[in-house]
């Protein structure tokens, strides 16, 4: 018998009314918001205040383990010390070889497709953050960040590690931000296979190593080892960073579709810090943008609104290109295919 | 006893649940991580039925659909059913030995996750996978050790 504290048998009367009235009441005040939340955003403020209210909480939790963390950086060893600082000079020293030629090359790829000037970088402003340690959902793919609305942060925003797509950013509080990762099986990401070109959907398949392509055709040319990379369609990352490369490829004569899957390249489960881009809208190989989705939420201060006149002649070719935004949310129906179209000055 | 006590031990042990929910885990335990804070609203329902009920079963609903829900509400809802099982039968299940006790918390986890599976697939975010029905057996395996716990919260050294 697990000790119960009070008298038992006294009759359960009084205030409030019977239990069934008064869960009923409850329910219907859960249902009411739930329909609020859902069919409207009528409860954005209210997710926003709450962000807000738990993160106290959220950094608490997580204190415990920062602790850990900082204690074992402050008595790590000199050597191991020295050999990280000899990897990463390394690692530097190679991308700085690598990127030697980008400008030139930068220059002679816009005189190749007939722009006077050098095409502007996609990329306008990125910030660090770290992750918060706690955990959200354990089947669902999600995490939290130390930065929010303050640092300019917006719902729909491109999350990135060292080594390729993290995730976006979904409910935005002022000091904190939601994120959910290409592996949460709710999210949809639109890529490109970089050997062929080919565009498919990769859905998280709800663990932190793996991707799906649930939409390839079972003819289709895939391989082990293929490189995915994002096709710039759905208005959240601009082509051409890695996502993941694939692992698994199945084709079964009686299947009409293909079981594939990728491995991310970015390291889900162990990062603890990730990175925020700001993309500029107003390059060529800018995202396409949603014009009435979710995505295009946010605070609208930060999005470009004067259009170059360079810009409005591409914006025009990349009309008939929309509904393929919307891939994200239709993955069945081929994309037509529309890259980004230069329009010359 | 008081009639505030109970209230103060609820608080803590909910606060307890809570930070247990949030904790971090390698990912073989955050599988089968019991919900820690449906097991603390059915025991005070069923402890408590008056102080706290089912109006602790829905504030803590809402705390939680703060932390995770897809949509506010759906934690709110469940646990508020739950805490409703409890209160019902609370005379029922408290006269019952602790083996059967487990088998009883089973079943109403069961209607708890059932109701939040419903939700999760009215409102587009459903999660289908197998495992999500896992925590119901190991929040019924450790009801015995997590209704000893709480009722030491509430009369503690005796």
């Amino acid at each position: 018998m697990a000790g119960f504290a009070t008298g038992a048998g006294r009759p359960l009367q009084g205030r409030g009314g019977s239990p069934g009235f008064r869960f009923f009441l409850y329910a219907l005040v859960s249902i009411a918001f739930m329909i609020l939340d859902q069919r409207f955003d009528w409860l954005e403020r209210a997710h926003f205040l709450m962000q807000a209210a738990t993160y106290p909480i959220e950094r608490a939790v997580s204190s415990p383990i920062a602790a850990w963390r900082w204690a074992q950086k402050s008595f790590a060893t000199r050597a191991s010390l020295e050999a990280e600082n000899q990897r990463l000079r390394n690692r530097l020293r190679n991308l700085e070889v690598r990127s030697m030629r980008y400008d030139a090359l930068a220059q002679e790829n816009a005189a190749l497709i007939g722009l006077r000037d050098s095409l502007p970088p996609v990329a306008s402003r990125w910030l660090p953050a770290d992750i918060v340690n706690i955990q959200l959902d354990s089947l669902r793919q999600r995490v939290l960040i130390d930065r929010g609305t303050v640092n300019g942060v917006t719902a729909g925003q491109a999350v990135l590690d060292d080594h390729g797509v993290v995730g976006q950013t979904m409910h935005v509080g002022p000091w904190s931000a939601e994120v959910i990762l290409i592996t949460d099986p709710e999210h949809a990401l639109p890529v490109a296979i970089e050997r062929t070109g080919l565009r498919t959907i990769a859905v998280g398949a709800g663990d932190s190593t793996s991707l799906a392509l649930p939409y390839l055709p079972a003819n289709a040319d895939v391989r082990v080892g293929d490189v995915l990379v994002t096709s710039g369609l759905g208005g959240v990352f601009p082509p051409g960073y890695p996502v993941a490369k694939v692992t698994e490829v199945h084709k079964d004569a009686v299947q009409p579709l293909a079981h594939v899957r990728a491995a991310p390249f970015a390291h889900l489960d162990t990062d603890s810090e990730v990175m925020l881009i700001w993309f500029r809208h107003d390059t060529p190989a800018a995202p396409l943008r949603e014009k009435h989705g979710e995505l295009a939420a946010g605070n609208r201060s930060l999005q470009p609104l004067a259009v170059r006149p360079r810009q409005q002649a591409s914006e025009a070719a990349r009309k008939p290109g929309t509904p393929a935004a919307k891939m994200a949310t239709k993955p069945a129906a081929p994309a037509p295919a529309k890259k980004p179209v230069r329009a010359p000055t | 006893m008081s009639a505030s006590s109970p209230r103060i031990a609820m608080l803590k042990t909910v606060v307890g649940a809570l930070v247990l929910t949030l904790l971090p885990l390698p990912s073989w335990l955050e599988v089968i991580r019991p919900g820690f804070l449906a097991l603390t609203v059915l025991y005070w329902s069923i402890a408590a039925p008056r102080a706290g009920g089912i109006t602790l079963g829905w504030i803590c609903g809402l705390l939680l659909d703060a932390f995770e829900g897809p949509v506010l509400g759906e934690h709110a809802l469940a646990l508020a059913f739950l805490a409703y099982i409890g209160v019902r039968e609370h005379q029922r299940i408290r006269s019952k030995p602790i083996f059967q006790q487990s088998l009883i918390v089973f079943a109403a986890l069961v209607f708890y996750e059932v109701v939040l599976f419903a939700i999760d697939g009215w409102s587009g975010h459903a999660l289908t996978t197998p495992l999500r029905w896992l925590p119901t057996l190991t929040g019924a395996l450790i009801w015995p050790a997590a209704a000893a716990i709480l009722a030491r919260s509430y009369h503690p050294g005796t």
